[in-house]
């Protein structure tokens, strides 16, 4: 069993010590941060109740979780992120939900967060470059935002979109991708329980290098489709293009589940390393979801439709 | 006056220069300072001197000529070894901490990813110029054929330069840059003297 409830998992049960002291350091530093101004002054607690959709797997200490970053728009280093993302105004911030649907809705990141009760979910994250981890998201199924705005019969997939600025996010022409960063999903695949509607992370608002101020997650694709700082999600009738699909179509497919059979043309993708182990693991079929998940593709040739 | 280019000293004081790069990876590998995946850092770090290493040793041929310090040729030979060197840390790093000795793996990569293709290529170009670059070898060969089989050095560099552009998923800055130093160099070699 993969997924299972755990309603009682504390940190200290799923985190190292040494990790946990490294958590409680950097708090301390963000409550120094408080202290100076500083861009550490943002990261407010956020309460969530526990979630059945967890893993009971040892979670990445936080450093890595938000040391280690793609965010191109803040520069396509991994380091590059956590050190120019700090400025980035979240706030206010709009997500508007479109298309082809009843009941169209503009949010304020308020009344956004407001629609449904938080909750802590424990996943894995595998990326498309071979390596993985496992975060405790704060978020709520994206479907309790969906519902609301009644997507009509020609709602087949939504499209999202990543907030995007040159004068907030002046390195982002150097990464030469098309921005602003767009993401799609099916709608059965958007309307997933497991697709998360993301506002925290280990127990605080997301850091702006992890996509503040809201994202997505979705467990069982690479992280690429999980699309960052999120202010359009519009209801469409047609496959949506997507960033990486623009750039590389022939390297980058719309589904982009994790599947160790279909190799990526730069990494093999049998296996992982994932961050803070020396060998590396094998990747698993959907990331590990197959359970909850695999029936949204029964039938489909998922070598084609990679 | 000797030129200080002849000096022993300068000499050893380059040979440990170059080992700076490797001594400061176990320093900062040993204080846990590489980042959330430090066999990536490492890798990298290394494809990164291998490639520093060989435009500099390229760089010796035009300096020599347009600096007017002839002398410099002391120092192609061990700058062409520390390429080499880093190019097997480099190799080592893969073969050990990323394809943990698999050597179906390992063979399926050459074949199917081609930024490791030409990276292999450009390394194995590397090991017939480690091999030869004794003075034994010199004599041995003669001046003339030494000097022909020495220039794979360039395809080695261009390969390097390849697998440096197919690697990366689209900031091709860094390697761009590197193949204008070579293009570069290149250049100064087909100017009239
Ligand atoms: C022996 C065969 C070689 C293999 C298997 C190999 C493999 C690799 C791998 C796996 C990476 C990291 C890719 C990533 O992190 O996504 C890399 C990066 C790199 N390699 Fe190689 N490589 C080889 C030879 C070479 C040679 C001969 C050179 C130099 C001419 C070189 C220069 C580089 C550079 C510059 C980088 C990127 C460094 C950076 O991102 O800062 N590689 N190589």
């Amino acid at each position: 069993m993969l997924i299972r409830s755990a309603p009682d998992l504390k940190y200290s049960d799923v985190t190292s010590k040494k990790d946990f002291l490294d958590r409680r350091r950097f708090l301390a530093s963000a409550a120094a941060g408080v202290a100076l101004g500083g861009p550490a002054a943002q990261a407010a607690k956020l309460e969530a109740r526990k979630s059945g959709y967890t893993v009971a797997e040892t979670v990445t200490p936080l450093k890595a979780i938000t040391g280690y970053n793609n965010y191109y728009e803040f520069g396509t280093n991994k380091d590059d992120p956590a050190r120019n993302a700090g400025e980035f105004r979240t706030e206010p911030w709009q997500v508007s939900v479109e298309g082809h649907c009843a009941k169209p809705a503009k949010y304020d990141l308020d009344s956004l967060r407001k629609l449904a009760p938080l909750e802590e979910r424990i996943y894995r994250l595998r990326c498309v470059e071979a390596w993985s981890m496992v975060v405790p998201w704060i978020g709520f199924s994206l479907s309790e935002v969906l519902k609301r705005s009644e997507p009509t019969s020609k709602a087949k997939y939504v499209a999202f979109e990543t907030y995007y600025d040159s004068k907030q996010m002046p390195l982002a022409k150097g990464s030469r991708i098309p921005l602003p960063y767009k993401e799609g999903l099916r709608l059965d695949e958007a309307m997933h329980p497991l697709t998360l509607l993301t506002f925290g992370l280990y127990g605080e608002v997301l850091p702006n290098q992890n996509g503040a101020p809201v994202r997505m997650i979705i467990p069982w694709k690479y992280g690429f489709k999980s699309i960052k700082s999120i202010v359009k999600i519009s209801f469409v009738e047609k496959e949506p293009p997507f960033t990486w699909g623009i750039m590389i179509p022939n390297e980058y497919g719309f589904y982009s589940n994790v599947n160790p059979e279909v190799d990526h043309p730069r990494w093999s993708q049998g296996s992982e390393r994932r961050i803070g182990e020396f060998s590396k693991r094998k990747t698993l079929m959907f990331n590990g979801y197959a359970d909850q998940v695999a029936s949204l593709y029964a039938g489909m040739d998922l070598k084609k439709h990679y | 006056m000797p030129s200080p280019l002849r000096s022993r000293w300068l000499k050893a004081a380059v040979f440990a220069a170059s080992l700076v790069p490797v001594a400061w990876l176990g320093v900062d590998a040993w204080r846990d300072n590489l980042g959330a995946n430090p066999i990536e850092f490492i890798t990298r770090a290394l494809g990164d001197w291998t490639m520093r290493f060989l435009l500099l040793t390229l760089a010796i041929t035009p300096a020599r000529r347009l600096l007017k310090l002839p002398d410099l040729i002391r120092y192609r030979r061990m700058l062409g070894l520390f390429a080499f060197f880093y190019g097997v840390l480099h190799l080592i790093t893969w073969v050990w901490l990323d394809k943990f000795f698999d050597l179906n793996e390992m063979w399926a990569d050459v074949m199917k990813r081609r930024f490791i293709t030409v990276g292999m290529l450009s390394f194995l170009l590397m090991v017939p110029l480690a091999v030869t670059s004794t003075t034994g070898w010199i004599r041995r060969m003669g001046g003339k054929n030494w000097q022909l089989l020495h220039r794979l050095i360039y395809p080695s560099v261009a390969f390097g330069v390849i697998h440096y552009l197919w690697l990366v998923k689209s900031d091709i800055r860094m390697p761009v840059l590197y193949g204008a130093i070579f293009a570069g160099l290149m250049a100064l070699r087909l100017v009239k003297r």
